[in-house]
């Protein structure tokens, strides 16, 4: 019996995850920005410290935010351009509760201090290997949904999701080796600086393919859906495809400049991310250019506001990464305030927006309604959100420029001219903009939580969406 | 060089890094179609995805392609100029470790004279120097303040630094021996040995030694293990003794607190205090010598105020 309807179940469980993940994660992080200003607040209870919560925050917002919302959309996207139901349907039920249950545990786990130590990879071992398993399940039914398509060409948007998919898997599981010496605490594989470089290439393409290739996946759905224009060059996305997802596995070693690794490792990190710059925005171009033709939308459509502001700053952090990691840049703007900023234009700007955006696509059609409850609320919530951004990365270009240079001011003498202490009195004014910045956006994120409950409430659930029975050419 | 484990590493890493470089330059080629004329519409592809989903099939633009062919260009001349290519050294030479041995050695020479006039002085009278004082205090910020303060008043388990107590001597070579070489401050764990009843005693006659309020009948029930556990660190009468840093308990200086729960944590549980050596916190910074001489004149110079 052929499948009549899509699955939006799994859709839908998701894309109300991603929302409830997505306050929690910022609600953490604006707990670690006020506590950057008052170290007291959490009135000094081990796992409310700085040093838990702050892999809670960043597990919470890549992992639990930004896959949640992965899924959700890569599920709704595999099905409907395939014009297919989702293949193995049990293991996408798994999918769900497995990740769920990964980041309820990392939830538990982190902020009792168990810690592999691996920024951005901080799950012990038990975890690890639940992460594999869903990943295996993940795999299988997006590419079992690929196979046993309609259509006779695989949509844009599954190309970057397919990328995603296998060197998420790659990645997870060269970095996580480990030995376990108990339940809760293994050591890596890896020893000094061949482990710091497992880690960051496992960290930057984190980066590269779960927060990048993958949103841009996301985008090039909801960018010509929202629009209604056709994607501005086939061409331009085969080429930017390839380069992007080839040139990003070199790019890692930007991250260790002025280290213990050989200085032939540290240029070729610098030249490669170099090269990753037009990579990166021909999609930032292939976006905002199929929108020729259908700009004055921008004017009244929050939705394709979100979507669009989210490419501008995603053009803007991947000028900037590259321009960080030329070495003489590098040796000003690392370990200081201002990698901060760029992590977040990338995470606030590029994958929060554009997530956001695709939620307000997404969830009115999974539960039978035109639209939003409230389109005013969307407006807000874009305004808001882009303040916000703003007033973050502005607030920590600013206080990270001035840290760099105050580390590296000496007197005539050969003595620093600035103390620990002093540099981060000067931080204290930046801290405050910075909380600000975070609290408007997390703001806009409870006016949306509001929004969806009101279209939640509204609507019905809708499990009957047709597969239409005509194939396109 | 010794990154490599054989002979075969640096030049695979070469070879795939150039046709890596070279390929994507291929292939950029390869991809570029003419420039549409004026006014030419750009070929709708026929194929639909999810009723409406199209792509148009524009040329590569043109200073896209630049911008990526100019990256490429860069990277190569880079890799001559730089090491990247396996064991090729670049044509510059450079080395990271080059540049950071050229910069001490700048430095030396800079900084050279402004220290050798104050190794001839001795530490009481740099202390009285403004130009050494300066240095001594911005050295102190750097190295010193993260323990002991800003102020050097220290904190719980960080001692003050001005208040004329000193737990190894404050005299000038004493404070420059402790800067240089670093302390251990150890007090054993006397929980087990001495019992949860005998430490509270111990603590109520420590606390009567300077007159703080006490128990007096513990107090008496303590004196005798006070003298049989604790008073070889900190001599019969409680005053201590520098040579070992036990700390004098006849005075009003805590520096793990007073309190009798304080107290009785220490005496349980030990304290380990550690002040790490200068000389290697220092490491191989220029006029390293000339430094902790002018952070020992600075320290000095602390208690010598009122």
């Amino acid at each position: 019996m052929e499948a009549t309807t899509y699955n939006y179940k799994v859709v839908r469980q998701f894309a109300i995850m991603t929302v409830v993940w997505g306050i929690v994660g910022m609600l953490v992080g604006l707990i670690l920005a006020a506590q950057l200003i008052w170290p007291d607040l959490t009135f000094g209870i081990e796992w409310l410290s700085y040093g838990r919560l702050r892999p809670l925050h960043t597990n919470a917002v890549i992992f639990a935010f930004g896959g949640s919302g992965l899924f959700a959309v890569s599920y709704y996207i595999v099905q409907r351009t395939c014009q297919t139901r989702l293949w193995a349907e049990p293991l996408a039920a798994f999918t769900f509760w497995g990740w769920t249950a990964v980041i309820v545990l990392a939830a538990i786990t982190l902020p009792m201090g168990y810690t592999s130590s691996k920024e951005y990879a901080e799950l012990e071992w038990p975890i690890d290997i639940l992460i594999t398993l869903v990943w295996v399940a993940y795999a299988l039914v997006f590419f079992g949904t690929i196979v046993k398509r309609k259509t006779k060409h695989i949509y844009v948007s599954n190309w970057f999701f397919g990328a995603y998919i296998l060197t998420i898997a790659l990645l997870h599981l060269v970095n996580s080796a480990e030995l376990p010496v108990s339940l809760t605490k293994s050591y890596s594989a890896y020893a000094g600086v061949q482990d710091a470089m497992v880690q960051w290439w496992y960290g930057h393409n984190a980066v590269g393919f779960f927060l990048t290739t993958a949103f841009l996946g996301m985008m090039y759905y909801f960018i010509p859906k929202q629009a209604g224009r056709p994607i501005y060059s086939y061409r331009l996305s085969i080429v930017h495809f390839w380069s992007l997802n080839f040139i990003y596995m070199w790019a890692g070693p930007h991250h260790l400049q002025y280290t213990a690794l050989p200085d032939w490792a540290q240029s070729l990190g610098m030249v490669f991310s170099l090269m990753l710059l037009a990579p990166s925005w021909g999609g930032m171009m292939n976006g905002i250019m199929t929108l020729s033709g259908a700009w004055y939308k921008l004017r009244t459509d929050p939705i394709l506001k979100f979507l669009v502001t989210a490419l501008s700053f995603y053009g803007m952090s991947t000028f900037e990464g590259p321009m960080m990691s030329i070495k003489t840049v590098n040796a000003l703007s690392h370990y200081t305030e201002w990698t901060i900023g760029h992590v977040h234009s990338g995470a606030l700007g590029w994958v929060a927006m554009i997530t956001i955006g695709s939620m307000y696509y997404l969830i009115p059609r999974l539960f039978g309604r035109e639209s939003m409850y409230s389109t005013k609320l969307i407006e807000w919530h874009f305004w808001l959100s882009t303040i916000g951004v703003v007033l973050y990365i502005a607030s920590m270009w600013i206080a990270g420029v001035a840290q760099g240079l105050m580390w590296r001011a000496a007197n005539a003498d050969g003595t620093l001219t600035y103390s620990f202490a002093q540099v981060l009195n000067t931080m204290y004014p930046f801290y405050g903009i910075r909380l600000l910045g975070g609290a408007l956006f997390f703001g806009g994120m409870l006016m949306m939580a509001w929004n969806v409950f009101k279209t939640v409430a509204q609507g019905r659930v809708v499990n009957d969406a047709p597969i239409p029975q005509a194939v396109h050419a | 060089m010794s990154d490599f484990t054989s002979g075969f590493w640096p030049i695979y890493i070469s070879l795939i890094t150039l046709v890596s470089i070279v390929g994507t330059w291929i292939f950029l080629k390869m991809q570029t179609t003419r420039k549409l004329a004026p006014g030419e519409k750009p070929e709708l592809i026929e194929h639909t995805w999810d009723e409406d989903l199209q792509d148009l099939n524009n040329p590569l633009p043109r200073w896209w392609l630049g911008l990526f062919y100019s990256t490429l260009v860069f990277a190569l001349v880079y890799l001559a100029l730089w090491p990247g290519l396996g064991n090729y050294a670049g044509l510059l030479g450079w080395t990271s470790k080059g540049e950071y041995e050229a910069e001490v050695k700048a430095a030396e020479a800079k900084f050279q004279p402004v220290y050798a006039g104050f190794m001839k002085q001795d530490i009481a009278s740099l202390a009285a120097n403004p130009e050494a004082h300066a240095i001594g205090r911005n050295l102190f910020l750097t190295y010193c303040s993260q323990c002991h303060g800003s102020d050097a008043a220290g904190a719980a388990g960080f001692p003050n630094l001005t208040d004329h107590d000193w737990l190894y001597g404050g005299d000038p070579d004493t404070i420059k021996a402790t800067i240089t070489d670093g302390r251990n401050g150890v007090m054993p764990a006397m929980g087990e040995a001495l019992g949860s009843d005998g430490t509270k005693q111990v603590a109520n006659y420590v606390l009567s030694l300077s007159g703080r309020p006490h128990d007096l009948a513990l107090a008496e029930a303590g004196k005798q293990k006070f003298a049989d556990n604790c008073a070889a660190c900190h001599m019969p009468d409680g005053t201590g003794m520098a040579a070992l840093g036990a700390p004098n308990l006849t005075d009003k200086v805590w520096l793990y607190g007073g309190s009798e729960a304080a107290i009785i944590e220490t005496i349980a549980k030990g304290r380990n205090g550690v002040m790490p050596a200068a000389a290697q916190t220092l490491g191989t910074t220029s006029n390293r010598d000339a430094k902790l001489h002018l952070l020992a004149a600075y320290v000095y110079g602390l208690s010598q105020k009122q």
